[in-house]
């Protein structure tokens, strides 16, 4: 085979690791679009935030130790212990939930019933409450996240295409992990509102929320439940990009990325968010091999929003999106 | 009892129909106006036009620019920061090109310049609606930023890409580069603001405001009723894009004097930009500069307060900056979700029937 | 109207409440928060707890103590302006802002003030033509510097010929990581090797694509211009595809050890430019240890001692209190304005012997400053990163780079800024 050939295969199978990824992201925000609609802001915060806490309970840091140490000239940073990895992905879950229970109950309970903006500037509000709050109470310095996952170069995968073509493809260790977590959750998340009691309660309240609260559906608890379920896409979002780079607030960052697969899937379908995340992963990197050497690179930044726009001028809902239909 | 319309008596469409009806408002509004441009200038200093002045009126007209489009006419943009690069780009180009014309019809210029790139990038709004506009608009702040730090012909081929504004004057007095004055950076910017609300208010109040409200609240209802769409969207864009290429130029040659595409004008200037009118006050003029006033100027006052005053260590006064904005815009929201402006009225409201509320 | 007010309040009290007189002030644009952070934090703190030990140990610079205001700047440039302004009324000295953003918006404003900026190893690189920009120093290296430093050694490791190898640029796609095409061109065409230059977006946590390019085209040297969660991603990823690290070279802002550590063992061997010594084996540490963190005095929490970055703030902050003694000399009198402090720079004369009363023998080299050169002596050695010992240590001495490339490079970029900015030469 020629070898451009080759290569524009190893970059597909690449861009759709990367895909996978994006999908896991969009997935927390469509989650909560659907079933309030509001569009979270603050999704990249959470994953900053579920990622630092993951990091700090594993080390056995302090929480607020340069805090507590300006107001009481202590010298705490921490506990001398090490948390198992697992427990301390447990606590970091609990964690999350109880950020969804504070924000369900201190402020989106305050805001029922509010125009989508006035939702999405309360999103705004959290996101500047968090890029404080989590380093305030972690630091502010890299952290190094090591929770045991493969990472490098997958030696069968390398092995068998080198036989099979003669160039042996490259596939990291820790993508191919990841891509297998966010299919397992993104199945057991389908499966979830598809087929529990609290799956169907979800689904009724993002139809319609008066319908459904008067079929005795508690708004509050599917509130608080799509929080918790998107904190916990955060902390799996978090651990797979900060075992690459340790946790900082860049990882904030990686939310935007979320911005053209929602616009590109529709932002209140799930299939939509994996399709449109498997999309722009696979088209960012074959656009970048492809044009970027004839126009100097760095092509990432934009791509990905131009082929949503391409996608949303012949299908202005998406590609998954509920047909708008617009009466007077 | 002192903020009162009784006695105000109207004998003219025209009179009802002014901005500030109430003769109160009026005085006020002439006061702050003579002691912006007559009183302050004369006792700013560097820090004051360099930290709170300049900043301020400067991203009160980007708020102008951008609450044109997304307050008024409901189209929702996320590509305010591409737009100011722009602006800030173009009256490079344009100074280092014409030393000897005015500044002034540089910053112009740039900004018809942008209108022109805004109103191609907002063509899409013709078929995509709502949030998902808010891509195409992405996808203009991310392809310009990338444009203009990968062409090389933009920053006059330096080598790092950065521009730096020399030194040009308005009628002899220096307004850009090292050596001008605070009262001069302050006028300019002053000029251009006051320039651009005024234009800004009367373009709403009147026949082309109502077709984009009309648009706002519901397109095909003012099709319907003989609003043409395309104009009405176009001209959305190529007026909110002037106003914000005005912003970015002066942003770039009065304010910093230095800046860099992807650094200066990036993603996060559009979502600032856009939280100043949402936190504001869509679909209003003092929305934008409430907006522009507590993004600016609350985080100065708090670092002030926190580091300055009570003496805490730079880092936790910056972490706790961004919590109490954070928290204050929460709180905002649930005293009164509509923004600022709306708390203004309110206040207003109060304050006519003040001290007798019934 | 009432915010502002208490702005006023506020500033008022800043202003009071800042020293009044007979010290030196130092302001330093520190960032210990937002995404380079990590990188912020070592800096200050060298720079800092530097000052404190001239304060605790020797009464200050010439008898008069030093003080250095922090201001947060998030790497921002617009704060970095606030942040300027705001401490440019306590009688501020000198600045080192250390972004290369805030750098270039500084470069006109200082000198129209009068107040010298400091940028070792960052900022404008032209800035080394004392000519054109009168108040800016970057000695004691430049990033063209540095890349030419990089290129020599890899020369060295092939017998002085690179005909036919292959080498990329790995760079921030931005001014600082763009800063080194021209002399890598250059040095390209003179020593006949295939350059080419990729560039990664802000932040640079998606790297994927670029290392892909890397394992396709097989250069045989990969230099990198990185800073903040770049650096780390990077090499990891370099890693992944087992790019052999020991021919991956950082400049000196990548190559820290929290850019190596989260990588692990996978980053054993990985190189980096350096312009100043590494690790604590100097007595200086010594002092700091006892004179500022034993004495609980330390700007942060005292574990940063002797890292990378912490080195080089000290390194700076030392070369900063030279030029400020120098200054004192010069003009007679120990209570310096900035104007001096520039001349202090300008003549600013760095021996051995100097450097081991310092307690910092072999640190960095010796050199002189003069009213064309601000650029120092643009010598530059390799670091390399030993992951199982977790430390840096340099494998060789300190270089002079190639400055038959760089001068000409030098003299056209600030030709080019004195031209747009009618700006005459202020050397006789």
């Amino acid at each position: 085979m020629p070898e451009q050939l080759l290569f524009a295969m190893e970059v597909t199978l690449n861009g759709l690791m990367a895909g996978v990824l994006y999908a896991l992201v969009a997935l927390g925000f469509v989650l909560i679009f659907k079933a309030s609609g509001i569009f979270n802001f603050a999704q990249g915060m959470l994953v900053v935030f579920a990622a630092m806490t993951l990091v700090g309970v594993q080390q056995g840091q302090v929480p607020f130790a340069h805090l507590i140490n300006t107001i009481f000239g202590t010298k705490v940073h921490d506990f001398g212990w090490t948390v198992p990895t697992f427990l301390a992905i447990i606590v970091a879950g609990a964690a999350m939930v109880f950020v969804a229970w504070i924000i369900e109950k201190y402020i989106l309970h305050h805001l029922v019933g509010q125009p989508d903006i006035i939702l999405f500037m309360a999103t705004i509000g959290m996101w500047y409450f968090m890029h404080g709050f989590a380093p305030l109470m972690w630091g502010s310095e890299v952290m190094k996240l090591d929770v045991g996952l493969a990472q490098g170069l997958n030696d069968p995968v390398l092995n068998a295409t080198e036989a099979l073509f003669g160039y042996g493809f490259f596939l990291d260790n820790l993508d191919i992990v990841a891509a297998v977590i966010a299919a397992i959750l993104v199945a057991s998340l389908v499966l979830f509102s598809q087929y529990t009691k609290q799956g169907r309660a979800m689904r009724a309240v993002a139809d319609d929320h008066q319908a459904a609260l008067s079929v005795g559906i508690s708004l509050r608890f599917i509130w608080v439940l799509v929080w918790s379920l998107a904190g916990v896409v955060a902390l799996v979002a978090g651990i797979m990009w900060g075992s690459k780079s340790g946790v900082q607030i860049s990882l904030a960052e990686v939310a935007l990325k979320a911005l053209p697969v929602l616009m590109l899937g529709g932002c209140t379908s799930i299939p939509g968010a994996i399709i449109g995340g498997l999309i722009i992963g696979v088209g960012e990197q074959l656009f970048e091999f492809a044009i970027g050497p004839l126009v100097g690179g760095a092509t990432q930044a934009w791509f990905a929003y131009v082929l949503a726009l391409i996608f949303l001028i012949f299908r202005p809902q998406g590609l998954f999106g509920e047909k708008i239909i617009e009466r007077v | 009892m002192f903020y009162r319309e009784a006695g105000d008596f109207k004998t003219s469409y025209r009179e009802d129909n002014q901005t500030f009806p109430i003769r109160l408002d009026r005085a006020g509004y002439w006061i702050a106006l003579i002691v912006a441009f007559l009183v302050i200038p004369f006792f700013v200093n560097d820090y004051w036009v360099n930290a709170v002045f300049a900043p301020f009126f400067i991203y009160a007209i980007a708020a102008l620019g951008l609450n044109i489009l997304t307050g008024y006419a409901g189209q929702v943009s996320l590509g305010t920061g591409g737009f100011m690069a722009v602006g800030a780009y173009s009256v490079y180009k344009l100074m280092v090109a014409f030393p000897d014309v005015s500044i002034v019809f540089h910053v112009l210029i740039a900004g018809g310049i942008t209108a022109v790139v805004g109103v191609a990038f907002g063509l899409p709004s013709m078929r995509i609606k709502g949030f998902y506009l808010a891509v195409a608009t992405l996808a203009a702040q991310f392809f310009l930023v990338w444009l203009f730090n990968k062409v090389a012909w933009f920053y006059n081929y330096s080598a790092s890409g950065q521009i730096n504004a020399p030194e040009r004057t308005v009628l002899g007095v220096i307004v850009t580069g090292p050596n001008t004055e605070a009262w001069a950076k302050y006028l300019i910017s002053l000029v251009f603001l006051v320039a651009a609300a005024w234009f800004a208010r009367n373009l709403t109040r009147g026949m082309t405001g109502r077709k984009w409200m009309g648009i706002r609240d519901m397109d095909i209802a003012a099709e319907i009723i003989g609003v043409n769409p395309l104009m009405a969207k176009m001209s959305a864009f190529a007026v909110s894009s002037f106003l914000v290429g005005v912003s970015g130029a002066l942003f770039f040659a009065v304010y910093l004097g230095a800046a860099e595409a992807g650094e200066s004008f990036g993603i996060t200037k559009s979502f600032l930009i856009l939280f100043m009118v949402i936190i504001g006050g869509l679909g209003s003029i003092f929305g934008s500069f409430a907006g522009a006033a507590f993004m600016v100027l609350m985080p100065v006052l708090l670092k002030n307060v926190l580091v300055g005053v009570l003496g805490w260590p730079t880092a936790l006064a910056a972490e706790l900056e961004f919590i109490i904005v954070g928290a204050l815009i929460v709180i905002f929201l649930i005293l009164e979700p509509h923004g600022l402006a709306q708390l203004w009225r309110l206040t207003k409201e109060k304050l006519r029937l003040w001290p007798f509320p019934h | 109207m009432k915010m502002k007010k208490l702005a006023a309040a506020a500033v008022a009290t800043l202003m009071v409440g800042a020293p009044a007189m007979a010290e030196l002030v130092f302001p330093s644009l520190s960032y210990r928060t937002g995404p380079f952070a990590a990188g912020g934090i070592p800096y200050a703190d060298g720079y800092a707890d530097y000052f404190t030990l001239l304060n605790e140990r020797d009464g200050g610079i010439g008898g008069v103590k030093v003080s250095v205001p922090e201001c947060e700047t998030a790497y921002n440039t617009e704060k970095g302006v606030e942040c300027y302004e705001s401490t440019k009324g306590m009688g501020a000295l000198l600045y080192n802002p250390l972004s290369t953003g805030i750098t270039y918006q500084l470069i006109p404003k200082a000198t129209a003030d009068d107040i010298p900026l400091y940028t070792p190893g960052y900022g404008r690189t032209s800035a080394a033509n004392g000519n054109v920009f009168s108040h800016v120093f970057n000695f004691p290296a430049n990033y063209w510097n540095g890349a030419s430093a990089a290129v020599n050694y890899v020369l060295s490791l092939n017998n002085g010929s690179l005909e036919g190898k292959k080498i990329t640029l790995l760079h921030f796609n931005g001014a600082y990581g763009k800063e080194p095409i021209p002399t890598l061109t250059k040095l390209a065409e003179k020593h006949g090797f295939e350059f080419n230059a990729i560039p990664v977006d802000y932040p640079g946590q998606e790297q994927k694509s670029q290392w892909l390019q890397i394992r396709r085209e097989k250069p045989d040297y990969v230099l990198f211009w990185g800073w903040g969660v770049m650096n780390q991603v990077a090499i990891q990823e370099a890693a992944n595809i087992r790019f052999p690290m020991e021919n991956f070279i950082g400049v000196w802002w990548s190559g820290a050890e929290h850019d190596v550590t989260p990588a692990g063992a996978a980053a054993n061997g990985y190189k980096a430019v350096a312009f100043h010594g590494v690790g604590s084996d100097y007595p200086v540490f010594d002092d700091i240890q006892k004179y500022v963190v034993d004495s609980g005095k330390a700007a942060g929490n005292g574990t940063n001692v002797g890292t990378v970055i912490y080195n080089r703030g000290v390194y700076a902050a030392m070369l900063v209190a030279e030029a400020a003694r120098k200054a004192q000399e010069i003009h007679g009198t120990a209570d310096i304005t900035s104007s001096m402090m520039r001349d202090g720079l300008e003549q600013l004369e760095i021996t051995d012997a100097r450097m081991k009363e310092l307690g910092m023998e072999g640190f960095g080299p010796a050199f002189s400053v003069s009213c064309e050169n601000h650029g120092g002596p643009g010598t530059a050695a390799i670091s390399q990163w030993d992951a199982s010992a977790g430390k840096w240590s340099l494998i060789t001495e300190f270089a002079p780079s190639d400055m038959d490339v760089i001068q000409p490079l030098i003299d056209a970029d600030s030709a080019a800024y004195a031209a747009e900015n009618n700006i005459a030469p202020q050397c006789k």
